[in-house]
């Protein structure tokens, strides 16, 4: 281990680690703009700098190893000057205005600048010239709040490897975006919103619905309905300065009851019924492929996360009959408000209102797709992320810590703990088994609280074997059959199994994916920042949740249960496949 | 936008043979991970500049996106995306010939054609381009036509250095 010395502090630090870090480690904070968490730093914005003694000029701290007997100073003036100077650089081409940005204190520019004490721009540069791009359902690019950081290209390419964005033309007139300035729409863009997640400043942000959701509240006519996703209750106290991890499933009800909805609903319950649906699609697909030796679409991949339909449609369509024919709980919820619901509550479909919340921008483009429309009209009318509801709680007045813990409404707020990990990588995968192994043996799935530890946690591809034992009659053609599983997260990750499969390396019954890393709980419309540290805090906390409810299988719920009885019919059956089905059709890659 | 791009890249005849010669390309070499600027160059060796189709049929070969092929093609200035004139100028703005009033003659030039930089004139006669340093620091600014090497350029003298090309161009529209 080095022994090095940092602002007269002498200690070793962990071989191969940068000397940012090890200023981190001292506990002394160097600032920072373009480097990202967990990758490979590109020293585009040198505020990081720092002197170290025998070298000439200062030095990067996020690209430069720590070496032994390494003398370093954080806070020099030549150091401090030189912040100051590159900060000055980037604001004196900066062309935005703060008070009407949506980043407006949570820009990481903003900060900085005041962090530096900066309090005058040396000189004027020639502002960005700013053409705003709003070609998207889900994104709003501006070019002229880009700071050039590259870490959207870092999102989009690495993580996502979608690649719609890439730094085009050179010098001065280096811009970051599609090619030839074109607009998002016209490449293939997933609409994930992970560069508008890891974006520091308002040059890529979501496009917001919170003005149409205060006029559907205002409305007399409308019964105004919300559902609010997995992922959002383990997120949203972070809009409140909770640390990361911490639930606020009940403090988020009451707030959504004081903003106005008239029912407080879950995407959980959808959630619920998506694993009945798929669980026995997927079934039905293996006693097809078993036992009438038919010709099937294996493995079945999961069809919940709408970044991840975007990219088979573009990337793989050839696999597209893979897909579970499922809508993603969200489209589930929408149709089923506007058909079972509005009946209920004697309301047309057009008089009822139903918003989502989501931590996911691709929602907002799913909401939108032209097959969403099983009730006659859009099914979810608008799509707020966590961000979103967070500023709309604010802007409602609402003291979010001082409200109390309520419940949410009937019958479509009832769920299982099942449904809650449908939040974070793996979750589908664990429900689907939990429902699926005690439909065939009739008895729970024999883990620790029923966790499937294998595909739990971080790693970017998991995969694990489950040997079926003990099956009931019906179900004995599985008697002792290995079912392989695999889950990922990330589009890169995704990207690695379905290519597998393709070139035969791999065999797999089911494949769970999730669009963004983490799952949900990493998604682009999360709180900022979210880093792998946040990731595991918010999957804690889901388990947390899982694991304190009654029921932790989906098809004990009892609302489901009555769902089927009442409406539905049966799993797959007529209605079923109308409302809570759907196809998808290749689109061109670009 | 793309389609409009396509579409107002002439025919679709035009595109077919476009295409054709891109196929050819993929054909005659070798395709490694690292074919991307080989392949590039070829293309534009082979139509004197990189269409939209051109690029997207590369990008779609190595799959690759778009965007990331014409990042590639807009960080280096040897590609065009454009069709070039008949006569390609390149002013350089070396250090010699900046300090020696290279920029006026860009400027000088600009106006006289009413293209800028990296553009080509309706008549698709002259192109506009930047170098750096045509090795005649000496007798600097310096300016190049095609292979014709002008120096110690005046501003004010552009309009005398462009007219027998100019001339040349007026003769062979009256063959016509
Ligand atoms: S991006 Fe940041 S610095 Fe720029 S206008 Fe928005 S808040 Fe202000
Ligand atoms: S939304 Fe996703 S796919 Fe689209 S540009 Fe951003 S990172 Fe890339
Ligand atoms: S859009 Fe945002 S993330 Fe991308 S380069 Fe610009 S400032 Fe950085
Ligand atoms: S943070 Fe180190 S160069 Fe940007």
């Amino acid at each position: 281990m080095p022994r090095i010395t940092i602002n007269n502090i002498t200690r070793e630090v962990p071989e191969g680690i940068t000397v940012f870090e090890a200023a981190r480690e001292t506990g002394i904070r160097v600032p920072s703009l373009c480097r990202m968490e967990s990758f490979q730093p590109t020293g585009a914005c040198r505020v990081c700098v720092v002197e170290v003694e025998g070298a000439k000029n200062l030095v990067a701290s996020c690209t430069t190893p720590v070496s032994e007997g390494m003398v370093i100073k954080t806070n020099t003036k030549r150091v401090r000057d030189a912040r100051r100077l590159a900060v000055e650089l980037i604001l004196s081409e900066h062309n935005g205005n703060c008070q009407t940005c949506d980043r407006n204190n949570t820009c990481e520019l903003q900060s900085l600048a005041f962090e530096l004490g900066i309090d005058n721009i040396g000189f004027t540069g020639e502002p960005a010239c700013s053409r705003t791009d709003m070609s998207t359902e889900a994104l709003i690019r501006d070019n002229a709040k880009c700071i050039k950081c590259r870490r959207c290209v870092v999102a989009c390419n690495e993580i996502q490897t979608v690649g719609a964005l890439f730094p085009q033309y050179r010098g001065f007139n280096t811009l970051i975006g599609p090619a030839f300035n074109y607009n998002l729409a016209d490449v293939t863009c997933v609409q994930c919103g992970q560069c508008a997640a890891v974006c520091p400043v308002g040059a890529i942000i979501e496009v917001s619905h919170i003005e149409r959701v205060w006029s559907a509240l205002d409305d007399p006519s409308k019964v105004v309905v919300v559902q609010t996703a997995p992922a959002v209750r383990a997120s949203l106290g972070e809009c409140f300065d909770y640390p990361p991890g911490t639930l606020v499933t009940g403090k988020m009800t009451a707030a959504l009851r004081r903003m106005g909805f008239h029912h407080v609903f879950d995407t959980n319950f959808t959630a619920d019924l998506t694993i009945i649906e798929e669980g026995m699609e997927l079934l039905t697909r293996i006693k097809k492929a078993f036992v009438e030796k038919q010709k099937v679409a294996l493995p079945q991949f999961t069809s919940c996360s709408p970044g991840w339909i975007n990219f088979m449609e573009a990337f793989y369509p050839e696999f597209l009959p893979n897909l579970s024919t499922c809508k993603s709980p969200q489209q589930m919820f929408g149709a089923v408000a506007k058909t079972y619901l509005s009946k209920k509550y004697g309301c047309r479909p057009e008089d009822m209102y139903v918003v989502s919340v989501m931590p996911c921008t691709a929602k907002k483009y799913e909401a939108a797709r032209p097959e969403m429309n099983s009730s006659g009209v859009r099914d979810v009318d608008a799509v707020l992320t966590t961000r979103e509801l967070g500023k709309m709680i604010k802007q409602a007045g609402i003291d979010f810590p001082l409200l109390p813990d309520e419940e949410m409404d009937k019958p479509l707020g009832v769920s299982s703990g099942a449904a809650d990990i449908f939040a974070n990588t793996g979750g589908v995968m664990e429900a689907a088994l939990r429902t699926a192994f005690e439909v065939i043996t009739g008895k729970k799935l024999p883990f620790n609280q029923m966790h499937v530890e294998a595909i739990s946690g971080l790693e970017g591809i998991k995969e694990t074997e489950l040997t079926i034992t003990g099956t009931k009659e019906e179900w004995s053609f599985l008697e002792g059959v290995t079912l392989k599983l695999v889950v990922a997260h990330g589009l890169g990750n995704a990207r690695k199994v379905v290519d597998a499969v393709k070139s035969g390396e791999k065999e797999y019954h089911f494949v769970e994916i999730m669009t963004c890393p983490g799952g949900c709980i990493g998604g682009g419309g999360q709180p900022r920042p979210t880093t792998d540290e946040v990731r595991k805090k918010r999957i804690e906390a889901i388990y947390r949740e899982d694991e304190g409810k009654a029921l932790r299988q989906s098809h004990d719920n009892p609302k489901i249960k009555q769902l089927y009885g009442d409406f539905l019919g049966f799993p797959l059956g007529e209605l079923a496949h109308k409302l809570l089905h759907t196809h998808y059709t290749e689109k061109e890659r670009i | 936008m793309i389609d409009e791009d396509l579409k107002a890249a002439d025919c679709s005849c035009k595109t077919d043979s476009i295409i054709d010669e891109m196929a050819a390309i993929f054909n005659e070499n070798t395709i490694t991970e690292g074919s991307l600027i080989p392949i590039l160059q070829k293309a534009q060796t082979r139509l004197g500049y990189l269409p939209v189709q051109a690029l997207r049929y590369i990008a779609a070969r190595l799959n690759k996106s778009l965007s990331e092929v014409a990042g590639v093609v807009g960080f280096y200035s040897f590609f065009s995306t454009v069709p070039r004139g008949k006569y390609v100028i390149r002013v350089c703005l070396g250090t010699a010939c900046y300090v020696r009033g290279g920029k006026e003659v860009l400027s000088a030039l600009e106006k006289h054609l009413g293209i800028t930089v990296g553009q080509t004139t309706d008549d698709r006669v002259f192109s506009l381009e930047v170098g750096r340093c045509f090795g005649a620091c000496g007798l600097a600014p310096v300016i190049m036509i095609n292979e014709e090497v002008y120096q110690r350029v005046k501003p004010v003298k552009v309009g005398e250095i462009l007219a027998p090309y100019k001339m040349r161009e007026a003769e062979m529209e009256a063959v016509k």
